[in-house]
């Protein structure tokens, strides 16, 4: 049960092969046997789970059921789900119960699915490892000494390992697209504005973005019709019609026009990824697609512009977190001062704390032309790279990361952890959708292949990643773990 | 030595929308603490910020107003600071690109002469929540500040004038004449009682003559007209002793306390805050097409100076009458219901202004509480006007109306019997009757200088109108008392 994509199980379901609650108990089976050893999970909903499966066996029995009713999701426990703690992956926020549900969650209930519960994650979002979670770091669930890479790494390594067929990420500068290269999965970070942000605890408002984190692009498309779409209480979020992200998923390849950033392939990238991703490619061509080099010649002022950007506004958009209305307060407070510094100091970890200082910094009076407005001129430019080199190919690829999964604990250096995202930053700065997809493997860890689109792109991006999935078989392989625990 | 003060003003009107600017909430003043606080205003994680388009109607009618120039676009950006009654650690204002441009309102000096105070710019912000610092204890005997956020989210207008006022009088009378813009534009109820009202002064001082400005000092939140002048009157006094006695005026915020009337230093400039403003990521720039801003210009209700100059050139009202009567919107629109009740522009002023501002201001009241109505008051003129009472029977109607004596005046005068006796046989009869009982008074009059005789006139006319109860016709009594008496001479 645990081995099919969420597409094959809402067939099971469509056919009575078995019923909701059979699917969710086996599942909350699962990540009660395993997910003690993973830590994918911060928070399991048992009884909201199983209450919603019967509820959604209910609708099939009335003959209401729609493509997703009554198939299980994780959420990153980065969006607030009401009367469910939401926690970021901080200290700070253990004991917050959202009071409401984020407009991703919204819509996933409405449109029937059954929450397992809420993913590990780094600490609002801020990591590439997941190793920034105060709930303790993830496991690989290729390699259990590697990490699942971040910010959405518990979503990530939930899905690898057959605990659920799909979860929710996020995406602010890699952290659906990379975790889900490390871990052998799909993810897509839709278009800047295409999902709402509604109720997810922000992290660098003008880069978040959620999206679908699964086995197949055909299951991030039936994600994406449930998730996409306008939403007043989201100012960026935009107003435009939404398509059926599968009615484009079968159209042939041929004449797609790919093309390969230079400045992707370039120094620190491991050679074995490189080997697999121009693999990938070389399918690509042999499914008709033509390949030329581009360049986008502002890349390497990506991961500056974002460390200046980024740190800016969480500084801004953690300032919530003072001790005073919810979240961590620390005990007996001498005065205001004193409430506000402990409460801050000890409810948030180092690299939280290190991206305020960062953000404070740049956005202070005599720093902020030198910085911040530099930054945005800079992310302009990297914007325009983009769309140059759209007006000549219809996608980009390369890999989502330069090496595959890393040991846990390897990265010790923040600015060398920082320089992990060097090529799914700069897709944030431009506000396009990206993919990363299973291409191969570097010994037991996977390797995974990013596309990129122009802005609302998602149908062609999530086309061209399902031709390659009915070429290839990457996405359909199961780590260990999983297998044995079958 | 002569000096010179300059002043500026950051007023901060609370805008009247129904909700709060970035969230649904209500507005309404007065609600139990934090019930009118959404999870948007509280700063909940993962809430986002929504623009209250009728926040931005508002401010473009109030820079249509005084003229200002209305920026295509403009851009909401974070004030980051930390406070308790501050919910997300920032207030979302406008720092680089306000939503109103330059403009200017005119005020009118002591001596009638008018002066006109630029606007620098205005924009757009949300007011924090408040403090309270009473009645909350832990239970433990160690006192507490309770946190209320109904206010949090309120819209508010800062408007910003350049350092044009010489004076505490002309700084008062420019908040007199934005108050008067904004209730007149009913973007808000102007309530300074309230806090829909308030404003930070800067104040310096500089020797008569000398260009660059001196050192000025902010006081901060100051809420009634009265409380303004006396502010600056103190801080000018306060700034110019120091100087004299060879101090110097440090950059600083200050505080007005109304009780001991001083200001008081809060902080200095280098413990100001950095701010550290950036563009709010969550809001989108603010774009006004050019359609949308001539239609709030079409829809602009007519402005106190506009109706102050129809006042005298239409009514011909003085100068004085036009300026009291349009300084509000309620006063002009109460003058405007009596006029157009009774059909005379200068009798309308005369009352409004008279009588009616007399009793209001006796009894504390504001014109739009006031018992009598425009409808009443200008039916009481037009009896006066076509000589059904006399003016002494009128301000008896007036009284009787103000104490809810009668639903019109031509109730009172027919409950009453006020109707003004214009017989003159009637009124022969009665001074017949005064001269027959006052041989003394008659005695002397005959007795008097021919041009003394005027001033002793009234003793009879007096009499003869206590006779008839106040219903006589006051001239004819004259006229007739004094061919009667003179032909006793």
């Amino acid at each position: 049960m645990h081995d099919k994509t969420l597409t094959e199980l809402a067939a099971s379901l469509a056919a009575g092969e078995f019923t909701s609650r059979e699917l969710t108990e086996h599942l909350l089976g699962r990540i009660e046997r395993h997910d003690g050893d993973l830590n994918s999970f911060i928070t399991v909903t048992p009884e909201q789970a199983l209450a919603a499966a019967d509820a959604a066996d209910a609708t099939r029995a009335r003959g209401e059921a729609g493509p997703l009713t009554g198939l299980p999701v994780a959420i990153k426990d980065l969006f607030c789900t009401d009367g469910v703690l939401t926690t970021a992956g901080s200290k700070m926020l253990e004991n917050f119960v959202a009071p409401y549900d984020a407009c991703v969650v919204e819509r996933l209930k409405a449109a029937g699915t059954v929450s397992l519960g809420k993913t590990n994650l780094d600490e609002f979002a801020m990591g590439s490892s997941n190793e920034n979670s105060a709930f303790g770091a993830v496991k690989n669930p290729w390699d259990s000494g590697a990490v699942p890479g971040g910010s959405s790494g518990g979503s990530a390594a939930a899905v690898a390992a057959g605990l659920a067929p799909a979860a929710m990420g996020t995406d602010t500068g890699g952290s659906i697209r990379q975790p889900a290269a490390f871990c052998g999965i799909t993810g897509l970070k839709p278009t800047y504005g295409r999902v709402s942000r509604w109720g997810i605890i922000a992290y660098a408002s003008s880069l978040d973005q959620a999206g679908p984190m699964a086995r197949t692009a055909e299951d991030c498309a039936l994600l994406m019709n449930a998730i996409a779409g306008h939403d007043p209480r989201d100012s960026t979020c935009v107003a435009r019609g939404v398509p059926d992200y599968r009615t484009e998923l079968a159209a042939p390849l041929s004449g797609l026009k790919i093309g390969l950033p230079r400045e992707y392939f370039g120094d620190g990238l491991d050679p074995a990824v490189e080997a697999a991703v121009r693999e990938a490619v070389a399918v690509y061509e042999s499914l008709g697609a033509t390949v030329r080099e581009v360049s986008l010649p502002h890349t390497h002022y990506a991961i500056p512009a974002y460390y200046v950007i980024a740190p800016a506004e969480a500084s801004s958009n953690l300032a919530r977190y003072d001790g005073v209305r919810f979240g961590h307060r620390c005990e007996a407070p001498r005065d205001l001062i004193d409430l506000y510094k402990r409460s801050r100091a000890e409810g948030f970890g180092e690299e939280v704390k290190r991206r305020i200082l960062i953000g404070t910094h740049t956005l202070s009076e005599g720093f902020f032309d030198a910085y911040y407005k530099k930054a945005q001129q800079v992310r302009r430019l990297i914007r325009q790279d983009f769309l140059d080199a759209f007006e000549e190919v219809d996608v980009l690829m390369g890999p989502a990361s330069p090496t595959p999964a890393f040991d846990l604990g390897a990265q010790k250096d923040p600015v060398s952890m920082y320089l992990q995202d060097i090529y799914t930053i700069a897709v944030n700065l431009a506000g396009i959708p990206g993919m990363s997809v299973p291409a191969g493997f570097v010994g037991d860890r996977p390797v995974g292949l990013q596309i990129l689109g122009t802005h609302f792109a998602e149908q062609r991006l999530l086309n061209v990643a399902h031709q390659y999935q009915q070429a290839t078989d990457w996405h359909l392989r199961r780590p260990k773990l999983a297998e044995e625990s079958a | 030595m002569q000096w010179e003060t300059v002043i500026g003003l950051e007023v901060h009107v609370q805008l009247a929308t129904q909700s709060k600017i970035f969230s649904g909430a209500s507005t309404a003043f007065g609600a139990e603490p934090n019930t009118q606080a959404c999870a948007v205003d509280l700063g909940l994680p993962g809430v986002l910020p929504v623009l209250n388009e009728q926040a931005v109607a508002m401010a473009v009618q109030f820079g249509l107003a005084i003229h200002a120039e209305i920026p295509e676009v403009s851009v909401f950006d974070r004030k980051n600071y930390f406070y308790p009654d501050l919910p997300k650690g920032y207030q979302t204002s406008q720092m680089y690109h306000p939503i109103v441009g330059p403009g200017e309102v005119e005020i009118t000096l002591e001596q009638g002469e008018a002066k006109r105070i630029r606007v620098h710019h205005a924009h757009l912000e949300e007011d924090a929540g408040k403090s309270l610092h009473e009645s909350f204890s832990d239970g433990m005997g160690h006192a507490m500040t309770g946190i209320d956020l109904n206010r949090a989210g309120t819209p508010l207008l800062e408007i910003v004038s350049e350092p044009d006022m010489r004076s505490a009088k002309e700084a008062a009378a420019y908040l007199k004449a934005i108050h008067s813009i904004v209730t007149y534009l009913g973007i808000s109820d102007g309530n300074m009682a309230e806090g829909s009202m308030r404003c930070d002064v800067n104040v310096s001082v500089r020797p008569m003559g000398q260009a660059e400005y001196g050192t000025r000092a902010e006081i901060k939140n100051v809420n009634s007209f009265r409380f303004v002048e006396r502010a600056i009157e103190f801080e000018v006094e306060r700034q110019i002793e120091l100087i004299e006695d060879g101090g110097k005026v440090v950059q600083e915020t200050r505080l007005y306390d109304p009780e001991r009337d001083e200001t008081r230093s809060m902080r200095t400039k280098e413990e100001a805050n950095d701010y550290r403003y950036f563009p709010c990521p969550d809001l989108l720039p603010v774009v006004l097409d050019a359609a949308y801003v001539d239609h709030l210009r079409e829809i602009l209700p007519e402005l106190p100076d506009e109706k102050r100059a129809r006042f005298q050139d239409e009514l011909g009202l003085s100068a004085y009458d036009a300026g009291v009567l349009a300084a509000s919107r309620e006063m002009a629109e109460y003058f405007e219901a009596v006029k157009e009740a009774c059909g005379d522009a200068k009798q309308a002023a005369n009352w409004v202004q008279g009588e009616l501002s007399g009793a209001l201001n006796r009894e504390g009241l504001a014109i739009q509480d006031s018992p009598v109505s425009a409808t009443q008051l200008g039916g009481l003129i037009g009896r006066v006007m076509d000589d059904t009472i006399n003016g002494k029977a009128a301000k008896q109607v007036f009284q009787a109306l103000w104490n809810g004596q009668g639903a019109s005046a031509d109730e009172v005068i027919e409950a009453k019997g006020l109707k003004q006796v214009t017989d003159s046989g009637a009124i022969e009869a009665m001074i017949d009757q005064v001269i027959a009982d006052s041989p003394a008074q008659v005695a002397q009059y005959r007795d008097a200088e021919p041009e003394k005789r005027g001033k002793m006139i009234g003793y009879f006319v007096g009499q003869v109108m206590k006779a008839s109860r106040g219903t006589a016709n006051p001239q004819q009594v004259n006229g007739l008392l004094k061919e009667k008496l003179d032909a006793l001479c």
